[in-house]
Order: C-alpha cells, then sequence, then structure tokens
C-alpha cells in the first residue's frame, strides 16, 4: 500500500517533519509507523527533502527515524449507502464499531471502514447498456432508509463514458462490481462499484449547472423564517457568545428544517452536546416521514478533547458527505457547530509551522479557507433535471462574545444570512436569542413582503426604550410608550419562541403567515388609553393572550378560542 | 539500554536541549545534576537536538550534567494506597510517606468515545440552595468557579467536597498559597474526609512544570477510580494558574502567542482536561469543579473566555455569594424534573421576582417613588438574599425548596404569583 517510505526528522507536538526518498504529493495521506500502529497524517507543506505532516492523533513516543509510510492518495471520504443513521469521527471513523471494538476510550491508530462491507443492498438498474454518462450519471438506485440512494458513475472519472455493462436487479455488498463503463476517448474499461472515495477538500462539480438559492428552507422558527429567512443552497452563521444558545438552535433547526437530510459537525465542542443529539434523534419521530429522525441523519463529531487536526478534516468530511447526496437530488442541511473550533486548529498547526501570524495569530489565509468552504454550498440542477442544494449553516464563538473578531469577520463576508446572538437577550431570558436589529438575511422572504414594517417598529422601539432610560417614563410622551409597549409585544409574543413546548417549537409556513398578518394589523391598529399603566397591562394581557395562541395546536378548538378571545380585546381598546 | 548524556547544549527557562538519538516523542528523562535529581520530559524533537522541559526547573544545571532516558512516558502509580496521602506535581509524596508502589498508569491518556457516553442522571447534593435549588450539580458535570482573587472561592470548594455524595475526592491545587494548601488539608483532616482523598499540590513556591502537570495527574487518577467504579469529584485550583504556567513554557519555547500571549492551543489543552469528566454506563463518574479566577473581573479574559465555551456552566461567586444570574449550570434540566414536583416552577418563579428586585433596587438608588408592589419586592430580596443567597446556609434541597415557599408566603399574596394552581395549593404556606 506505502508508495514510498520517509523517515521522522523532528517531532512538535502533532507536527512532524519527514525525510523523504523520491517524492511526495502536496495533502497527500501519509502513516507514520510506531510499533504496531500506523497514525494517520497529512502532508502539509514541502521544502527541499524534507515534508511536514500534521498527525490526526497523539504522537507520543514518535522517535527520530520512525518510518513513515506515504499513500499517493489525498485525505478522501468513504461513499456509498449506509452512511445515513451513522455517527463518525473526523476521519470517518464510525464510532460505535470503535467502541465495540476497543471499548469505552478512543485507541489511537485504530481505523476502521466507514461503510458496511458485508451489508447486501436490493438494486435496481436505471442505466441501459450503451447509454453515455459523465461522472456523476445515476446508473441505478438501492433504497437506504427512505430514499432512494443513487448509485453514480465514479465522480472521479473525466470526460465522456459508455455503460459496457450493468448488473441485473438483485442484493450486492457496496464492494461489488454493478455496472462496467468505457472511455469514449481512449477505451480504457472502469469497473463501478456502489462503494467510491471523493479527496473532501475538492468540491464535487458533478452537476449541470448551479442556481441561485432563492426556494426557502423552513426551519419553523418564526424569527428566522419571517425575519431572517434561509434559502436552500444558502449559507447563514450563529455568531454568539457561550451560553447564548448557539447550540439548542442548531439542535431546534436539525430537528424541524425542513430538507431531506441533516448532517451535523460536532467540531472542537463539547462531547456531552453530541450525546444528546445521539440518545434523543433515535426515539425522536419527523413528522414529516413519521420515521426516526436518525434515519435522515449523519453525525460528524470530533469532540474538543478529541486530536486537533482532525477537527480541521471533520468539517470537510462532512461537507463531502452533503454534496454526495445532493448529487442524488436531495436537499441536505449541514450544521457545523463550532467554526471557530476549526479555525483554532488551523492557528495551531500555523503556529508550529513558525508561519508568519496574521490578526489575533489566525493564519492569513484563514478567510480564504472559509470563504471556499462556504461555497460549497448550493443549489443545484443535476444532469438529468432533478434538483438538489447543500445548505450550510455554521455557528462562530468568538473570543469575548465579541463579533470585531477575524472569524467571524470572515464569516460574514461569505453569508447570506446572518443571525447573531446576544448576550443581553439571553440574561434576559429572550430566546431564542437572535438580535433582531443587527442581523440581516439576504435570501427572498418566504412569510410577508410587510417585514420592515416590522422591524421599523422594532427599531423605533428601542430608541425610545434607550430614550426612557434617561427620561423616565414620566418623560415620555404616550405616543411613545405605546410604540415601546408594541415592539415590545411583537419581541415578547412573535420573536420569542419556547423550544421545550410541544407546539411552539415548531410553527408552520402557513400558521407564520397567518400569525404574522395578525400580529401586524395589532400593531398598526390606533389604540386609546387613559394612563400609562392602564397601557402596559392591555399588552400584558395581550401577550399572555398571543403566547397562548402560540401554544394551541394549530386548527384546534383551542387555537379558534385563543385567537377569538385576542381579537375581542383588540377591539375594545380600538381608539 | 539506557544511554546517558552529559553535554547539555542549551538552557532557557526550564528547557534544556540535549543532542540524543532514538528518543521518544513525550518522553522521560531523569536530570541529576549538584542539586539532585529530577524528572524532565521531551517536547521537541528537532533532528538529533532533543528538547526537555525539567520539573525541577533548569536552576543550577550544568552544562556536563548527566541526561538519562528512561524510556516511558509521564506516569502516576495508581492503587488505594494513594488515599489519604500527598504528592507534587511529579507524583513524588510530600507528606513524607513512603513512594508508591502500584499499576503505572500513562497520564494524559486517550479520551473517551463519545458514543459510550450517557446522558447525565444524577444530582449532585451539596447543601447549598444558591446550587441545589437554582443551578444544580449533576455527576459528570464539569463546571468552573468564576471568581476575583479576593472571594473564598477556597473556601467554596472546601465546602462543596466535604458536603457532596461522592465515593472519592482528588485535589489538585496549582499555583497554591502554602497556608491555602493547609486550609485545604487540614479541612478534609478535620472533617474525615481525607481517607477517601488523594492531593497533588503545587504550591506557589514550586517550579512551574510541575504546576503543569497537576491536572493530568488528578485525572488520570481520577479516571482509575472510575472505571473501578467509584464516583469521583475532581477538584482544581486554580485553572487560571494552570494556564500562565502554559504560556510561561510556550513563550520560552518561543511559540507564537495568540491573544494577551497565550498560546494559540490554549483551548485545546484547556478541553483535553475538562472533557475528562464522564459518566459510565457500566461504571463509576468523574464530575470536575475548578476554581478560575478572572484577572480584574473580566469574563472576556482569555482563561475564563475560553473556559466558558468549553464547561457546562459556571458558578460566578461575586461579593462572597453565587450570583444567580452570571451562573448556569447547562446540566440541570437533566435532573431537576425528577427531585420533587415544584423544583423547576419554584425555581424559575424565584429567580424572575429577585430580577423584578433588583430592577426595583436600581429605581430606588435612583430616587424614584416605591410602590407597594416595590416594597414588597424589596422586602423579598433581603430574605432571599439572607435566607438563600449566603453562603454560610446548609440544608438540604427539599429544606430549601420549603424556604423558597416560605418566603414567597411572608412577601407576597397567592394571587401575585404565576404558579401553577395544583402547586399553590399543595405547598403554599399555612399563615
Amino acid at each position: 500500500m506505502a508508495v514510498s517510505v520517509g523517515r521522522v526528522a523532528a517531532v512538535n507536538s502533532n507536527i512532524i517533519t519527514v525525510k523523504f526518498a523520491d517524492k511526495v504529493i502536496q495533502n497527500e495521506v501519509a502513516y507514520a509507523v510506531i510499533g504496531d500502529k500506523r497514525l494517520k497524517s497529512e502532508v502539509i507543506r514541502i521544502r527541499g527533502e524534507y515534508a511536514d505532516l500534521q498527525v490526526y492523533e497523539d504522537t507520543r513516543g514518535l522517535k527520530q527515524g520512525d518510518a513513515v509510510e506515504f499513500t499517493g492518495e489525498l485525505l478522501s471520504a468513504e461513499l456509498g449507502p449506509g452512511l445515513l443513521s451513522r455517527t463518525y469521527d473526523g476521519l470517518q471513523n464510525p464510532l460505535n464499531d470503535l467502541a465495540a471494538e476497543c471499548g469505552n476510550f478512543l485507541q489511537r491508530g485504530k481505523y476502521l471502514p466507514a461503510l458496511d462491507m458485508q451489508k447486501a443492498w436490493e438494486f435496481t438498474p436505471t442505466a441501459k447498456v450503451g447509454d453515455e454518462v459523465e461522472a456523476g450519471y445515476w446508473l441505478g438506485f438501492v433504497p437506504e432508509g427512505i430514499f432512494k440512494h443513487q448509485i453514480m458513475v465514479p465522480l472521479k472519472l473525466r470526460g465522456t463514458w459508455k455503460v459496457k455493462s450493468i448488473a441485473p436487479k438483485g442484493s450486492y455488498t457496496v464492494t461489488e462490481k454493478i455496472a462496467e463503463v468505457e472511455s469514449l476517448e481512449d477505451g480504457t474499461v472502469e469497473t463501478v462499484a456502489m462503494r467510491q472515495e471523493w479527496p473532501v477538500k475538492l468540491a464535487i462539480n458533478a452537476y449541470a449547472e448551479r442556481l441561485r438559492p432563492l426556494e426557502p428552507m423552513v426551519t419553523q422558527t418564526r424569527i428566522i423564517d419571517t425575519f431572517f429567512p434561509i434559502s436552500r443552497g444558502g449559507t447563514y452563521c450563529i455568531p454568539g457568545p457561550f451560553g447564548a444558545g448557539k447550540t439548542v438552535l442548531q439542535q431546534v433547526t436539525s430537528r424541524n428544517a425542513d430538507v431531506d437530510i441533516v448532517i451535523l459537525a460536532a467540531c472542537g465542542e463539547r462531547a456531552g452536546e453530541v450525546v444528546e443529539t445521539l440518545r434523543e434523534f433515535p426515539e425522536l419521530i419527523d413528522p414529516r416521514t413519521g420515521r426516526s429522525l436518525m434515519e435522515r441523519t449523519i453525525i460528524i463529531c470530533n469532540t474538543s478533547s478529541m486530536p486537533v487536526a482532525a477537527r480541521e478534516a471533520s468539517v470537510y468530511t462532512a461537507v463531502t458527505l452533503a454534496e454526495y447526496y445532493r448529487q442524488m437530488g436531495l436537499h441536505v442541511l449541514l450544521l457545523a457547530d463550532s467554526t471557530s473550533r476549526w479555525a483554532q486548529a488551523l492557528r495551531e498547526v500555523s503556529g508550529r509551522l513558525e508561519e508568519i501570524p496574521g490578526e489575533e495569530a489566525f493564519p492569513a489565509y484563514l478567510e480564504s479557507l472559509i470563504a471556499n468552504f462556504y461555497e460549497r454550498a448550493g443549489y443545484v440542477k443535476l444532469y438529468n433535471g432533478e434538483k438538489g442544494s447543500v445548505t450550510i449553516g455554521g455557528t462562530v464563538s468568538p473570543a469575548g462574545g465579541n463579533f470585531e473578531e477575524p472569524v467571524t469577520q470572515g464569516t460574514l463576508k461569505v453569508v447570506g444570512a446572518f443571525h447573531g446572538l446576544s448576550r443581553e437577550r439571553s440574561d434576559a431570558r429572550r430566546y431564542p436569542a437572535i438580535n433582531p436589529l443587527d442581523s440581516w438575511s439576504k435570501y427572498p422572504n418566504p412569510v410577508s413582503e410587510k417585514v420592515p414594517e416590522a422591524r421599523a417598529i422594532l427599531r423605533r422601539g428601542n430608541e425610545v426604550s434607550q430614550m426612557m432610560k434617561v427620561v423616565g417614563e414620566e418623560g415620555t410622551s404616550m405616543d411613545d410608550f405605546v410604540l415601546f409597549l408594541k415592539s415590545e409585544f411583537l419581541d415578547n409574543a412573535f420573536l420569542q419562541q419556547d423550544s421545550f413546548d410541544e407546539v411552539d417549537a415548531a410553527c408552520s409556513l402557513e400558521r407564520q403567515r397567518y400569525v404574522f398578518e395578525k400580529m401586524l394589523s395589532i400593531i398598526k391598529t390606533k389604540f386609546s388609553f387613559d394612563t400609562k399603566d392602564q397601557a402596559r397591562s392591555f399588552f400584558l394581557e395581550l401577550t399572555r393572550e398571543f403566547k397562548n395562541w402560540n401554544i394551541s395546536p394549530w386548527g384546534s378548538e383551542k387555537c379558534k378560542a385563543a385567537e377569538e378571545l385576542l381579537d375581542k380585546h383588540v377591539a375594545e381598546r380600538r381608539a | 539500554m539506557q544511554t546517558i548524556h552529559t553535554r547539555v547544549l542549551q538552557i532557557a527557562g526550564s528547557v534544556i536541549t540535549v543532542s540524543a538519538t532514538g528518543v521518544g516523542y513525550n518522553e522521560l528523562a531523569e536530570v541529576t545534576s549538584k542539586r539532585g535529581t529530577s524528572l524532565a520530559q521531551v517536547i521537541k524533537i528537532a533532528g538529533d537536538l532533543v528538547s526537555l522541559q525539567v520539573f525541577a526547573g533548569a536552576r543550577g544545571i550544568a552544562t556536563n550534567d548527566e541526561v538519562r532516558f528512561l524510556g516511558r512516558n509521564m506516569q502516576v502509580s495508581f492503587s488505594d494506597d494513594l488515599l489519604g496521602r500527598v504528592f507534587n506535581g511529579s507524583g513524588q509524596p510530600r507528606d513524607r510517606g513512603p513512594a508508591l508502589q502500584g499499576k503505572a498508569v500513562d497520564i494524559g491518556g486517550p479520551s473517551v468515545n463519545p458514543a459510550r457516553r450517557i446522558i447525565p442522571r444524577h444530582m449532585v447534593r451539596t447543601g447549598i440552595p444558591m446550587i441545589d435549588v437554582f443551578n444544580t450539580l449533576v455527576e459528570s458535570q464539569k463546571l468552573p468557579i468564576f471568581s476575583i482573587a479576593g472571594e473564598p472561592y477556597n473556601e467554596l470548594l472546601a465546602r462543596i467536597a466535604m458536603q457532596a455524595e461522592v465515593d472519592i475526592i482528588v485535589f489538585g491545587g496549582m499555583g497554591l498559597k502554602h497556608d491555602d494548601y493547609l486550609f485545604f488539608r487540614d479541612t478534609f483532616e478535620e472533617r474525615g474526609a481525607l481517607v477517601r482523598t488523594v492531593m497533588f499540590v503545587h504550591t506557589a513556591a514550586d517550579p512551574i512544570v510541575e504546576c503543569q502537570m497537576v491536572p493530568d495527574m488528578c485525572l488520570a487518577t481520577a479516571e482509575q477510580f472510575a472505571v473501578a467504579g467509584k464516583r469521583v469529584l475532581v477538584l482544581l485550583t486554580d485553572m487560571t494558574n494552570f494556564a500562565d504556567a502554559m504560556k510561561e513554557i510556550a513563550i520560552t519555547m518561543e511559540q507564537v502567542p495568540a491573544n494577551r500571549g497565550y498560546p494559540g492551543d490554549l483551548y485545546s489543552q484547556l478541553a483535553s482536561r475538562y472533557e475528562k469528566a464522564v459518566d459510565f454506563e457500566d461504571a463509576g463518574s468523574i464530575t470536575i469543579l475548578a476554581v478560575t479566577t478572572m484577572p480584574g473581573d473580566d469574563v472576556t479574559h482569555p482563561v475564563p473566555d475560553n473556559t466558558g465555551y468549553i464547561t457546562e456552566g459556571q458558578f460566578y461567586l461575586k461579593n462572597g455569594r453565587i450570583e444567580p444570574f452570571g451562573s448556569l449550570s447547562r446540566l440541570k434540566q437533566q435532573v431537576n424534573n425528577k427531585t420533587r414536583d415544584d423544583h423547576r416552577a419554584i425555581m424559575n418563579t424565584m429567580i424572575q421576582l429577585y430580577a423584578q428586585c433588583r430592577e426595583t433596587q436600581e429605581k430606588q438608588s435612583m430616587g424614584f417613588l416605591m410602590s407597594a408592589w416595590d416594597l414588597k419586592l424589596l422586602k423579598y430580596g433581603k430574605l432571599f438574599e439572607d435566607k438563600l443567597m449566603d453562603l454560610s446556609v446548609n440544608i438540604p434541597l427539599e429544606g430549601a425548596l420549603d424556604l423558597c415557599w416560605q418566603i414567597l408566603g411572608e412577601c407576597f399574596e397567592k394571587t401575585e404569583i404565576s404558579l401553577k394552581p395544583e402547586l399553590i395549593a399543595k405547598y403554599w404556606p399555612a399563615k
């Protein structure tokens, strides 16, 4: 398997310098041999006859002169049926299989295949002998859970090929031959199996064209869909200080988002959070399919105490799997938590390579790497006209909660929506703590074109509240005071949403449209009040009733009753 | 094949460089100088130049002193005889007891497979209402105490340790003042807890490298006890000193600093320690409580900031009390629905009222008129602070919940409190 062998010349934490004999390829995978263990590494810099490698494992015990085997292959993901509902580490090792083999603790140098090699899949061919195909063309499919998992012409092939033979309907393992294709250019013949590999750091481009992301991706979170919407194939980021609810927001999104497949990349975060998803998702039922949520989920988990270099690999592995499922005409959502940890991993490596540091010691190429990553999202039309998308949502954990740092700024340049979480809102228990004044979205609004009117009221309400801090309630005019109460009402009853309530946690698009119209009509209504206390208690009452309406199942008797009560109250006070 | 090297090429800070081959990364060595023998650890190999950090510091090392490589990693010897003993950061006894012969365990071992972790499920009772009622500590949680220098954080830590229902306590002191070390030792001894305690202590006078070893020594020991089915509580004070030790060594090694001089891998270094907290399905558990002092009460300082992103909440100690607003236990939801039916409701109500009281206090200080409701809130705030927030209060959870009802009853009418009618009927104190 080894193409060539080098020798360790220097060790500095997870960076090793290797003296090589004939040739090395930038970013190729190599294994450092220590006793009976082989530690996976990647070439990241070549200087003269020495190559610097980052090792994806603990390097303790590695000696000068130890052998390093170069493979000639770039770091690749295994693709094929059987990825869904699995949990992998950053290098795509199946964690459950590792646990079965090694017990409670992870062992270094232990790698297992990502796909089940024994399992047979029921294959139905759709291509015919003689069809002209290119990389990514569908040859047939196997059922994987509720999806038709399309088996494709290997993505690595270039040019035009002809189907020379195709396997009949039947069951096959992922490594068995299911087709042969012949190049129309030079007549070489390639064997096709269900399993294929793709280098994780390169984007998969086997589609007819990339379209503008205009179709909404509904998250069923009101403040997102109505105020800062996301489109399928779009990108968004959630920066926020610790404790502001980034992870809860991502978990809620992963449950309710209107997509086919969700890939969670837990990158350098707490293991405990992954465990909650791991243990809870199999129990939760996806309302759209009636099946367990886990069946549409893949978890890539490289938590904070796992090797740092693999953290970088984990986001690329995740996005590669997302692109692969997109090639089947599916809509995929990739949630990366947190991209700051990935950036920090880059910083650690860059520091050890003694590169000239950029801002806050992050490497100068940080921004272009972030841009490259988010650009792998997209809404595409495949060769056969089917459409698929990859949507990327990344959290950012800025140091000290200050958004003026390189990772947040580098991300803001390239994403289509910004959901900034604020400490003030989370301290005031206003969840989701997305700041409605600072956040933005460039995607079309699926709920209403009148949202700017609502935002204007929020902004002016905020101005009044700032002013009131100085002059007190006494010094505020009744009109201003009511405006302030209206913006608070909009905030409390519409923007805030209880993610632990069964009904309120997910608000359908239809419901949002209706509720938003109602909300807007209330806050545009002119009311008359005698005193400020009267106004305050009126809006408090209204808030309670509106919230009651929010937690009543849509269309139920309870829901109708709550709405009638609300209308009655508004009518009583109309000026 | 233990080769002895007698030529030290470079000495800078506590790091020495020798010329040697066949040395493994992170391997241990013994350095013998006039001042005695010290352990040292390989932290960099570049060709045949091997850099080691000397645990006892490089002061007094001569260029012709002996360096002997041991061919093994840093280990801690594990056996039940550890209990009741005190060691320094390199695992040498500092209590005049015998050196230990036990199973040698590598420190800083691999992390637990996330697929084998379970959702935490047991509360750790501490007898402190601000913790038990409002920010419940959960077995396998990792929680720092954020505090400024003058606060009684060590007293709090010692109290939690004494009252927490755990099998084993592993104590790690980093940069401790000597009297603080004696305070902990005496407290453990007086309260009869020393027999179930292991202490790894680095005082401010000890060499800096040993400071860096303390958390790993503690956690490797804790892991062994946990695998053997024990519920272990690890106490670490003060993690800011640990981070500063790391900073000192990184700068000596001419590493590129990231924020305020701290090395770029501060987050990963802290995380690899804190993430040792675990609850095994088929064995014991590790719970970590650590003190993080915040220079200048600044929560955005790199150490508390990175810690906050790693840990599952924090206790925020201010003015001798655990602040209800800055404090957070992210895991409390996992357990506070299984304690008593009124726990969650009373927790939320009490905090909301106290928040209102704080606003009223502000209004009062600005000279605004106080309404009847304001006066009720002020009375409530006073009772809340005296009866619940005071750190000397020591009552079990059920007693604390009853006390909450009593305070509510003393200050408010039933109708003024937004609690479920069933709970009010069940618990509202009779006058």
